[in-house]
């Protein structure tokens, strides 16, 4: 049985010029134990698709569509239920950690805060199991850490604890966004390696948004790619890797230098500019930059289809072919 | 951190001394003096008079003996009031413009920051745009209006019912006399606040890590007691730190219109007498007062934010 099942998810934002669908008609699911990754160009919608899910949109948001976590539909649920699924069963890990922790408390407050939330024990026991759980993480010195505030602490440190912070209860789903992008790169690689373990340890389902598809081809089983706040492609890492079928999954990967590439000169870019969500090109939102464009493209929007490897795909050259 | 404090007094001295000697010499360069405002006197008095308060002596002079007066804890005598000296009607003057400026600065918290937080949480709904109006209100209507309706609605049109109150006068700080003065010193204070207030927890509101503690299934009120209150109530307190400072040292205006023996009073009555050392002593007073208050406010940033150090040490 899945962990997150997310069917015909679909977010508007009310702008002063109208209102704006920055997530359209989003469906997927993440199993026990499974990491999907999500990747797409800034603004494609994939992190608004999963604060939905969370329900932590801005207030100007609204979310249509049905998100299972178990038994409950995250999207019909009151605020009591939320909270207490949020930071305990459903946590996430946010993208920029200089800002995602409060500046003016201390490291182990934030985290003894959560387990004295979700678990009920007493202080004492809080503060010995975040310790545990930050030594988890590798932080070194843990106990001296756990006194300090965040501003003593680097922005890999402080990443850690993010992870500390989400993985303490338990939870049965982490969202990680962009948890590496402020990060460099040899802290990348650790903070990635912690996430790969919750994975396995605690057989924890991960959901990766990213725009590094060499994070995805890492950590991630499944992945999905989004384009103008819909899905264009979905499936298994290697088969979407290796054979990607969707002409913006093909760009996208062409993009991606490679150190096995001797070719010589510029790298490769996809042409033009991803959409303005408020004037969608018609049909296929991808078409104006599609290599291979065709008539029907400029009108019609072609739907998700299955692919016969299992894949699904939205693009008519595939479903033609 | 207390030996930066301690540097703090320090440096707040040459400050206190550059306000005493521009004010000393801004008051001299003011047309008129102390005994003109009186009856015309025969010159031989005059010169008697001038003599007594050594204005006669060069201007040089009069400046020295005064910083030494000052030193020795003597404001001088007032040349209104003959049997007085300044240090005697300070004494009497500023405890009570103190307890009004401390009721109105109390109450000015009490409403005003709860007020804008609830405007924020609200924002842009129409709970936050009634406070946002009145708060604007409050700022735009100067407070010798305010005072004159004030005493019009309860001194005069309520004058039979249970809500009636004087008009003004002081009673010896009886209660129903100190209502509408600090009502009215507290309505731009609490519209400033709410201001302050609502914008700066709107900001806060909107930061990543409001959002996380959100993440962690924390229930709103405490994201926003916990999490987000002591960011938000850093410009408040800068704010806080002079508006203290003005409002113990008592409103002219509001103590003219209610008739309250405070400072204040003095101040206005002193520069249209050309009390030369009245106008000193509560500027003096003033302006020691907003430097104490701005290093209150330093203390407090530190409580409120770790990342506020004063010593010399890097973090």
């Amino acid at each position: 049985m899945s962990v997150l099942d997310i069917k015909n998810l679909t977010v508007r934002f009310a702008t002063a010029d109208g209102e704006v669908a920055a997530v359209s008609d989003v469906s997927l699911s993440v199993g026990k134990g499974e990491c999907l990754g999500i990747v797409g160009e800034s603004g494609s919608g994939k992190s608004q698709t999963f604060l939905a899910v969370l329900g932590l949109l801005a207030p100007n948001g609204r979310a249509t569509g049905e998100v299972m976590f178990g038994n409950t539909n995250l999207l019909a649920a009151d605020e009591k239920t939320l909270n207490g699924l949020r930071g305990d069963k459903l946590t996430m890990v946010f993208q920029d950690p200089m800002t995602s922790l409060t500046p003016h408390m201390r490291v182990g407050r934030q985290l003894t805060e959560v387990l004295i939330r979700h678990r009920n024990v007493n202080a004492a026991a809080a503060r010995d199991q975040a310790i545990a759980m930050l030594r988890r993480v590798q932080i070194p010195e843990a106990e001296r850490r756990f006194d300090m505030y965040p501003f003593e602490l680097s922005g890999g440190l402080r990443q850690r604890v993010m992870i500390a912070m989400a993985m303490l209860c338990g939870p049965k789903l982490i969202i990680a966004d962009e948890p590496t992008t402020a990060l460099d790169v040899t802290v990348q690689a650790q903070i990635l390696d912690l996430i790969r373990r919750a994975k396995d340890e605690l057989n924890t389902a991960v959901i990766l948004i990213t725009h590094d598809l060499g994070v995805v081809a890492g950590l991630a089983d499944r992945v999905g790619v989004m384009y103008a706040g819909r899905l264009v492609e979905l499936g298994d890492v290697r088969q979407i890797f290796n054979a990607p079928r969707h002409p913006y999954t093909k760009g996208l990967l062409a993009c991606t230098p490679r150190l096995d590439d001797t070719t010589v000169g510029t790298m490769p870019t996809i042409p033009g500019q991803p959409p303005n969500l408020q004037r969608l090109p018609t049909g296929c939102a991808y078409h104006p930059r599609c290599p291979a464009v065709m008539e029907l493209c400029r009108v019609e929007r072609p739907p998700l289809l299955a692919t016969p490897t299992g894949s699904l795909n939205a693009c008519f050259l595939e479903n033609a072919s | 951190m207390w030996s930066y404090f301690a540097r703090r007094v320090v440096i707040g001295i040459p400050t206190l001394w550059a306000v005493i000697t521009v004010c000393f010499f801004l008051m001299r360069l003011t047309p008129g003096g102390p005994f003109d405002a009186e009856a015309p006197v025969p010159p031989e008095v005059l010169a008697n008079l001038r003599a007594r308060y050594h204005l006669d002596d060069p201007l040089w002079r009069q400046y020295v003996d005064y910083i030494i007066n000052l030193l020795q804890g003597d404001f001088g005598p007032s040349f209104k009031y003959h049997d007085f000296s300044i240090t005697t009607l300070i004494a009497q003057g500023l405890p009570v413009s103190m307890q009004n400026g401390a009721a109105a600065l109390l109450l000015a918290i009490l409403i005003g920051v709860p007020l804008g937080i609830f405007a924020a949480l609200a924002q842009n709904t129409r709970r936050d745009y009634i406070i946002s109006a009145g708060a604007m209100t409050g700022i735009v209507i100067p407070n010798f209006i305010m005072g004159q309706v004030l005493i019009l609605v309860f001194g005069v049109w309520l004058k039979d019912s249970v809500l009636h109150l004087p008009a003004g006068g002081w009673n010896d700080g009886a209660l129903p006399n100190r209502i509408l003065p600090v009502f009215c010193l507290a309505v731009p204070y609490i519209a400033y606040l709410v201001r302050i207030t609502r914008g700066s927890m709107i900001e806060v509101l909107r930061a990543n890590y409001v959002r996380t503690a959100r993440a962690k299934g924390l229930p709103f009120r405490l994201v926003v007691l916990r999490h987000a209150l002591k960011s938000a109530l850093m410009p408040v307190v800068t704010f806080l730190g002079p508006a203290t400072a003005f409002l113990l040292t008592g409103s002219m205006v509001v103590e003219t219109i209610f008739q309250i023996p405070g400072i204040g009073r003095y101040f206005v009555q002193g520069a249209l007498n050309r009390d030369y050392t009245l106008v000193m002593a509560v500027t003096i007073l003033s302006a020691g007062l907003v430097i104490v208050m701005n290093l209150i406010v330093d203390l407090i940033y530190s409580f409120l934010d770790p990342r506020v150090r004063y010593d010399e040490r890097a973090p």
